[in-house]
């Protein structure tokens, strides 16, 4: 019942989990390299505690997978090279950037998409608009009337 | 007892709300006045009742009666009293009853100030709102009554979960709430026009102050909830795009760009079907936020109790409420026909561009929001979107909306001139493009999209600064530009705070970002860690014991070139009702940025792990928050808008002529 | 035209709802994927004494076997042990255990105290087998094929209906 009861109305992430401090006693020596991880390491969502990348949450399977981060980056790898690493154990799902293939095009595309579609629409819209004629109003109708009547 | 005084008064309000729902509208379509009339007396006695509930469960709550599953499940004896009541909302059953205390609030309110608008149209609105009210309390009382009774009552009971006993948190979510709820009577208001088939400027005079009021309100509940996790969570985010988190702020777009459309309708008589949509639309958003946390459909770690049962009525009740009147407003649109014209280069243009890019922005935030779902639906296996997309998203929209956020104020109403514009402006062109390249050349090119943001920000606020200076005419007529400034409506100063803050909130986003220094490691007392030119001395930790806590205390003496400034005592707290560990960090705002930190478990031999930031300027991302509104409670102070409009009496003869005399449905 | 538009969104959109809450689905379940893919290459010490260490091969014997990642913290392993026997035992399956993250002499308890259903074991101590089985927590149950190559991935554990719903069937079709 109580892992059910975990959360509310409010608009923050939290789990059980997420309340240590995720802190790494063997950082990267070359802090180039460990730059790279970390950046890395936040491109990766953790699989326990939803909707944290790996770099936040100190569940003990995002401490090895940051491990396995650090050592492949080590290793050598290139950063596309340990992307492919968790793509291959645990699939897109892994990926807090979704990769852009046939099933993401529309969601990549949907900014410029939208954007296109709205300004289609407000452009037609003001032309049918400006295309209305205005009708006169009583003051013109009148002030029509008058000039009509002088001109006579 | 009292809790079944509580369950008596929810079901009388449905009855009172079942017929402010059905017989204003018969009485309407009748021109029968007393059935009109029945309206007013409906909302508020279905707020009276609403009220003696809401008091009946928090007096269970304050007296701690365990008889009554809901406060068993989610009180305790030993709880602080304010979390004891903050407790009362802080669960599924509560927090609608919440709800529906405010949505009945919120009628009563239009009731009692809106003696002015026309009765036909107030009962329309106040008969919609008690739909809204026969929804939610039928919810409550078939699938989740809060006053259910246990027999044998326990002890004690469970426990509210720590995280939520928290000042920020205790009021996060009535605020959030407030704004949701506010959001109806806008939705209200749209359904009771299509129903008249009749939208005036005089519409979107009434609609725009409780648009505002709600728009304040979400501004503040959701600058609440991430203020709350930059301190609590412990890593120094406050945004995380989750799906609960987006289902706040798809309402709040939506809000913004009502609030924006609706000074169109009110100056030009036109973008009226459009106003109508979105007031429909942000409710909408509010409705599927709670839709959304209560199903289950989506994994965010908000999850209530997630029952099936509770899932289908609450979408029984989405699809009805929001496909129906978006099938009143596919029936009713084409005869909302708009009145007066304007230029393409004029105030109202800009407001026309604003609202593209805000509810492009909501949609998409809705589509990233929803797209893993519709891709498992459709079987091409699991995705993620997380932020990478959102920040993608909100670059690529909202770097226009800022761009034009700039000009929008300088353009003049109906027909504008660019070059004018452009000429104020120029200076804040300026500033942007220096300080941009300063930056870039400063950081060797290696910061070249924080370089944009930066120069986004000072765009937008130097832009601000010249528009106050131009309406106050400070560089043709000096000697009267004080008397000038004095004399600025509030509503003018509630733009320009309102824009300013947002130029606050992107200047705090932006170089927090890219510029936060942060130290992961682990400490023995007496070690020195220096973070962006601060020396961070740790001096050990102390046991400390709360009231339903036990916490491990760190110190960490801060100085700077050997002076000293402060002690962060961060806390690692565990709660004994239920068991659960939380951070509490410590931070000290200075001007140029937050010292943070976080002291986390014991790493053996007297160690700890600790993470120690310096975050410049983040303090801009809240106090941003506070300017936009503080800006729209001066705008709602304005005379011209107060609610209960409108004040003259023209006016009221003018509109009430079109609303009574013709669209009979 | 336009005026439809929300309406077709939103009925859409509950459409998507609704079939979302109406199948079975667990949201927080992560499909696996390595449906259709060869089993990774181990090789662990096995938790029996003077054993030989499990490894690839032990899955290809020319008759589907069964996974199992199990660890004796975890409660949810301890409420699925029975099927475990029952499919050892009734259905006569070979089930190779996997104690992931565990202590050796630990998850030999686990087991002197719920009986064994393993006809072998392993110990992945450190979890990096787990992780190139794309395992998220235990337990998760894998199906091997004769050949090696891993054909269902049961999440979470065995329990109420899901041994005769979702396993056997699966199974079946091997056999």
């Amino acid at each position: 019942m109580i892992r059910y009861l975990v959360l509310v109305f409010s608009v923050f992430a939290f789990t059980l989990a997420v309340h240590a401090v995720a802190v790494d006693e063997k950082p990267l020596a070359d802090p180039v390299q460990e730059a790279r991880a970390r950046a890395l390491m936040k491109e990766f969502r953790c699989l326990v505690c939803q909707n944290q990348s790996i770099e936040d949450s100190n569940a003990e399977l995002a401490q090895d997978l940051r491990m396995i981060v650090r050592e492949r980056i080590a290793l050598g790898d290139s950063s596309d090279n340990v992307r492919a690493y968790m793509v291959d154990r645990y699939g897109d799902w892994v990926l807090l950037r979704p990769p852009l293939k046939s099933s993401t095009y529309f969601l990549w595309g949907s900014p410029f998409l939208v954007v296109l579609i709205i300004l289609l629409v407000v452009m037609r819209k003001r032309r049918s608009a400006a295309a209305v004629p205005q009708p006169l109003s009583d003051d013109e109708t009148a002030r029509l009337a008058q000039l009509l009547e002088d001109d006579t | 007892m009292i809790g079944e005084i509580g369950q008596f008064s929810l079901i009388v309000a449905l009855a009172f709300a079942l017929v402010g729902a059905t017989l204003p509208h018969v009485g309407a379509h009748r021109g029968n006045i007393r059935l009109m009339a029945l309206a007013d007396r409906a909302v508020l006695a279905q707020f009276l009742m609403a009220v003696t509930a809401f008091a009946a469960l928090t007096y269970a709550f304050v007296t701690s009666d365990f008889s009554v599953v809901n406060v068993a499940a989610n009180s305790h004896s030993l709880k602080p009293m304010l979390y004891k009541i903050s407790g009362v909302w802080g669960n599924h059953e509560g927090s609608l009853l919440f709800w529906v205390l405010i949505l009945t609030l919120f009628g009563a309110l239009v009731s009692w100030r809106g003696k002015n608008l026309p009765l036909r149209f107030r009962s329309r609105v106040l008969a919609v709102q008690s739909l809204l009210v026969v929804g939610f309390l039928s919810f409550i009382l078939f699938t989740s009554n809060p006053f259910l009774r246990l027999d044998p009552a326990p002890l004690d009971g469970s426990g509210l979960n720590p995280l939520l006993q928290d000042p920020g948190l205790a009021f996060h979510p009535p605020m959030l709430y407030l704004g949701y709820v506010g959001l109806s009577i806008a939705f209200s208001f749209a359904v009771a026009a299509l129903l008249e088939g009749e939208v005036t400027p005089l519409w979107a005079r009434w609609v725009r102050p409780w648009a505002l009021l709600a728009w304040t309100f979400l501004t503040g509940g959701i600058a609440l909830g991430s203020w709350w996790a930059y301190y609590e969570l412990g890593w120094g985010g406050w945004w995380f795009w989750d799906p609960v988190e987006n289902a706040s702020f798809m309402p709040w777009l939506a809000a913004t760009a009502l609030l924006h459309s609706a000074i169109v309708v009110e100056k030009r008589d036109a973008l009226k079907s459009w106003t109508i949509l979105l007031a429909i639309v942000a409710f909408s958003f509010s409705l599927l936020g709670t839709f959304l946390v209560r199903s289950g459909v989506i994994t965010s770690v908000h999850a209530f109790a997630t029952d099936p049962a509770r899932g289908i009525f609450i979408l029984g009740f989405l699809g009805l409420v929001i496909g129906g009147s978006m099938a009143l407003y596919a029936w009713r649109a084409p005869k909302l026909v708009p009145g007066g014209l304007f230029g393409i280069v004029s105030r109202e243009s800009g407001l026309v561009l604003n609202n593209i890019f805000l509810s492009t922005f909501a949609a998409v935030v809705l589509v990233g929001t929803l797209y893993p779902l519709f891709v498992e639906a459709a079987g091409a296996g699991q995705i993620t979107v997380g932020p990478p997309f959102f920040e993608f998203a909100a670059m690529i929209l909202m770097s226009p909306l800022i761009v034009a956020l700039g000009f929008g104020p300088l353009l003049s109403w109906k027909r504008g001139k660019l070059s004018r514009a452009a000429q104020i402006a120029f200076p804040a062109l300026v500033v942007a493009l220096v300080a941009a390249t300063v930056l870039v050349w400063k950081t060797s090119g290696g910061y070249v999209m924080t370089a944009f943001g930066f120069g986004l920000a000072l765009w937008l606020l130097a832009s601000v600064l010249l528009e106050i200076a131009g309406r106050i005419k400070l560089w043709q007529a000096p000697a009267r530009a004080l008397s000038r400034l004095t004399k600025s409506s509030r509503a003018q100063w509630g733009m320009s705070l309102a824009h300013g803050g947002l130029g606050i909130m992107l200047l705090g986003i932006t170089i927090s970002e890219a510029f936060t220094s942060e130290q992961l490691l682990v400490m023995a007392p007496g070690d020195t860690a220096t973070v962006a030119g601060y020396d961070f001395k740790f001096d050990g930790v102390a046991p400390v014991a709360g009231p339903n806590y036990s916490a491990v205390r760190g110190f960490f003496e801060v100085s700077e070139n050997g002076e000293t400034m402060t002690t962060l005592m961060p806390e690692d707290r565990v709660y004994t009702n239920p068991v659960m560990n939380t951070t509490e960090a410590a931070i000290y705002p200075l001007l140029p940025g937050d010292l943070y930190a976080v002291v986390g478990e014991a790493a053996g031999a007297g160690r700890w792990s600790v993470r120690l930031y310096f975050k410049p300027l983040i303090s801009g991302i809240w106090l941003g928050a506070i300017m936009m509104m503080i800006g729209g409670i001066l705008s709602l102070s304005d005379r011209r808008l107060r609610i209960g409009m409108p004040a003259g009496k023209r006016a009221v003869v003018s509109v009430k002529q079109p609303l009574q005399s013709e669209g009979a449905v | 035209m336009q005026r439809f538009v929300p309406l077709i969104v939103v009925a859409v959109l509950v459409m998507l709802f609704l079939g979302m809450m109406l199948s079975d689905r667990n949201p927080n379940e992560i499909d696996s994927v390595l449906i259709g893919r060869p089993a990774p290459e181990f090789s662990l010490p096995s938790l029996a004494e003077g054993a030989a260490p499990l490894t690839t091969a032990d899955l290809k014997t020319g008759e589907p076997v069964l996974v199992n990642f199990f660890a004796s913290w975890c409660v949810p392993c301890r409420a699925e042990h029975e099927n475990l026997m029952i499919l050892a035992g009734k259905y006569r399956v070979p089930v190779i255990g996997i104690a992931y993250k565990n202590e050796a002499d630990k998850a030999r308890g686990f087991l002197t105290e719920l009986g064994n259903p393993f006809s072998k074991t392993g110990l992945d101590l450190d979890g990096r087998v787990g992780i190139d089985w794309g395992v998220s927590g235990v337990p998760e149950t894998f199906l091997i094929d004769g050949e090696g190559v891993i054909r269902y991935r049961h999440w979470g554990p065995i329990v109420g209906s899901s041994l005769e719903e979702r396993l056997l069937p699966q199974l079946e079709a091997l056999q």
